[in-house]
């Protein structure tokens, strides 16, 4: 069974965004990247499926960027991915979702993935429209947002994740596609010794242009900071100082502290 | 200007966030139709066309066949949106549609800009314009459009297709029992990943506790086991509404602040001046919570 996990590397979102020069997207200036927090569950759900299906299956792990997603491809392959794939692309950030769908799409029907995992979203850009669309692309069963999830008798059986605490439960003959949610499981730390034997795992690299063949749908005109709706009070400086003021704020303003 | 807007309805009922897509083409100044499977005889209060396939048939969740039955009604209506909420029911489907009419999907519109639609970017920290050409699928985030009233009543179009579907729905899953209400709580607390660990977690109830308050979390909290599902604050948590929320450590992503942003008084402590808390908090502390929130609690413990 061929089993395909997609990840993306995102920047810390601790850090401070400031438009790039082309004012469509935030400058790579000073920021630290890593994987999309969605995509840490994605990995670690395809890992346990590989260990559950043992030698009769093969996880492959796909990120399209720069050349700085091989970290996050490492990590997956640290985590247990048997190969991974980078697809390079100095600029991702100027195709839309559709594109790097497509993309994706473009390399998983040479290889006849049975099993697709993806991360509900991206945190820097959110579209949560990459996984469906690459099944909608190869004809695959998908389902979104997954909370749980098992495979037996090759059937999956997903628990997606509604609104106000309500699940639903799906089930899906193979080739699939599922997104996964935050919560999915507990990823795992990569060990040190599974660092080292990842160092010998397969890394293929594929130029973008041998798999881009579609325009963008949609671009990005404008990439900026939200206006400042104002009225809220910003305090800064000393630990101490703060406790007074908030504790008067505290009690002036609120029912707390009022005996 | 037309939009088709896809409603929403769960476990037989009409989901009432059906009327933010109204009130979303109203503000864009569109003419509008709808779609909805559902059930014929609960119709949603719409003065226009309503493409209406039975539930009892299609399902609630069957979204191959409902696919179907959306590009049906795009070509009987051509319109240049189709516009869904961005939910679990929406951002499902809305990517398998966009693909079908060969054309582009906007997610998670919370605003109008210069001739085309707002988006957040980098966990609710930036902004996106984007422009429009042609049709467009979009999603729209909920509560960012207020709710047009229901009235009137639709004409109602039947739809039908013959079923097909990938995935088989095998049934809802209630909500865990609660063993706590935060809803009634008039003082929440809640801790954030910023707290850092679990033994941290602490720290932030005993501020609830020296305030006679309810400790709440945000997800990854709950996620990590740090603390129970049941004090999660959000939208797959609970909704809010208390005289003070004390935000410790919690970024502000849009998912969470769904959840609190209807309190009285909104306090933050972050150590990121930029957190998107900060948009709607009444007052932002920007400090390091493991210093400040005992700090705060041995004052009130006087
Ligand atoms: C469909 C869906 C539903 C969701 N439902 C919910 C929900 O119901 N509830 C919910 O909360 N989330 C929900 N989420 C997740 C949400 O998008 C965010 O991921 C989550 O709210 C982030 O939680 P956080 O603010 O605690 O963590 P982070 O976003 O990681 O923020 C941590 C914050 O702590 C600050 N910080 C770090 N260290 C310190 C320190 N020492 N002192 C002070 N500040 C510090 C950082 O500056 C940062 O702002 C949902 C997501 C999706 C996609
Ligand atoms: N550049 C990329 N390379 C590989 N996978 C990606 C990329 N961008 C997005 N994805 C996958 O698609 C999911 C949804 O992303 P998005 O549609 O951008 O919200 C992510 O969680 C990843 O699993």
């Amino acid at each position: 069974m061929k089993l395909l996990v997609c990840v993306k590397q995102v920047p810390d979102l601790e850090s401070r965004f400031k438009p790039d020069p082309s004012g469509q997207w935030y400058s790579e200036t000073d920021l630290a990247f890593r994987i999309n927090e969605y995509d840490d569950y994605a990995v670690e759900q395809a890992v346990r499926l590989r260990e559950q299906l043992g030698d009769a299956a093969e996880l492959t792990v796909l990120s399209v960027g720069p050349d700085r997603v091989v970290e996050v491809l490492k990590k997956a392959l640290a985590m247990g991915c048997d190969r991974a794939v980078h697809v390079q692309d100095p600029a991702p950030h100027l195709k839309d979702p559709w594109q790097i769908a497509s993309i994706i799409a473009a390399y998983a029907r040479s290889q006849q993935y049975d099993l697709i995992f993806t991360g509900f979203q991206s945190q820097d850009r959110g579209s949560a429209q990459i996984g469906p669309t690459i099944a909608e692309l190869l004809g695959y069963a998908c389902t979104t947002t997954l909370v749980g999830f098992s495979f037996a008798d090759g059937v999956v059986t997903a628990t997606r994740e509604l609104e106000g605490g309500l699940k639903g439960v799906v089930k899906m003959k193979l080739p699939a596609l599922v997104t996964c949610q935050l919560g999915l499981n507990v990823p795992r730390y990569p060990t040190l010794p599974n660092i080292m034997k990842a160092k010998k795992k397969e890394l293929e690299t594929v130029p973008v242009a041998n798999l881009l063949q579609e325009e963008t749908r949609i671009a990005t005109e404008s990439f900026y900071a939200p206006e400042k709706k104002g009225g809220g009070m910003v305090l800064e400086g000393d630990v101490t100082e703060l406790v007074n003021r908030v504790y008067a704020i505290l009690k002036e303003k609120t029912p707390a502290l009022r005996q | 200007m037309k939009a088709l807007l896809i409603g929403e309805s769960r476990e037989g009922k009409l989901l009432e966030s059906t009327y933010e897509l109204v009130g979303f083409a109203r503000q864009l100044g569109a003419d509008s139709a709808m779609f909805l499977v559902g059930d014929p005889g609960r119709l949603p209060g719409y003065a226009g066309k309503l493409y209406l396939a039975d539930v009892a048939q299609a399902g609630e969740y069957q979204p191959d066949l409902h696919k179907k039955l959306i590009l049906d009604a795009v070509e009987k209506e051509n319109p240049d949106l189709v516009v869904f909420l961005h939910s679990s029911y929406g951002w499902d489907l809305a990517p398998r549609v966009a693909v079908r009419l060969g054309v582009g999907q906007v997610s998670e519109v919370i605003g109008f800009k210069e001739g085309g639609f707002e988006l957040g970017a980098c966990n609710g920290k930036m902004r996106r314009a984007v422009k429009l050409q042609g049709r467009v699928v979009v999603t729209i985030q909920a509560g960012a459009f207020a709710a047009a009233p229901a009235e009137g009543s639709p004409q109602v179009e039947p739809l039908k297709e013959s079923a097909v579907s990938l995935v088989e729905f095998a049934g809802y899953q209630p909500p865990e029992p609660k063993d706590i209400d935060l809803a009634r709580a008039e003082i929440i607390v809640s801790a954030g990943r910023g707290v850092g660990k679990k033994e941290n977690v602490e720290v932030i109830a005993a501020l609830a506790k020296a305030l006679g308050g309810e400790l709440g979390a945000s997800r990854p909290v709950v996620d990590a086991g740090w603390v129970e599902h049941s004090h999660q604050v959000g939208t797959t948590g609970q909704t809010v509404s208390p005289k003070l929320y004390i935000a410790c450590g919690i970024s502000g992503a849009i998912q969470h602040l769904a959840g609190m942003k209807k309190s009285g008084f909104i306090l933050a402590i972050n150590k990121d001046r930029e957190a998107p808390i900060g948009e709607i908090a009444d007052v932002l502390v920007v400090a390091d919570v493991l210093q400040f929130v005992p700090a705060l609690t041995a004052k009130i413990a006087g």
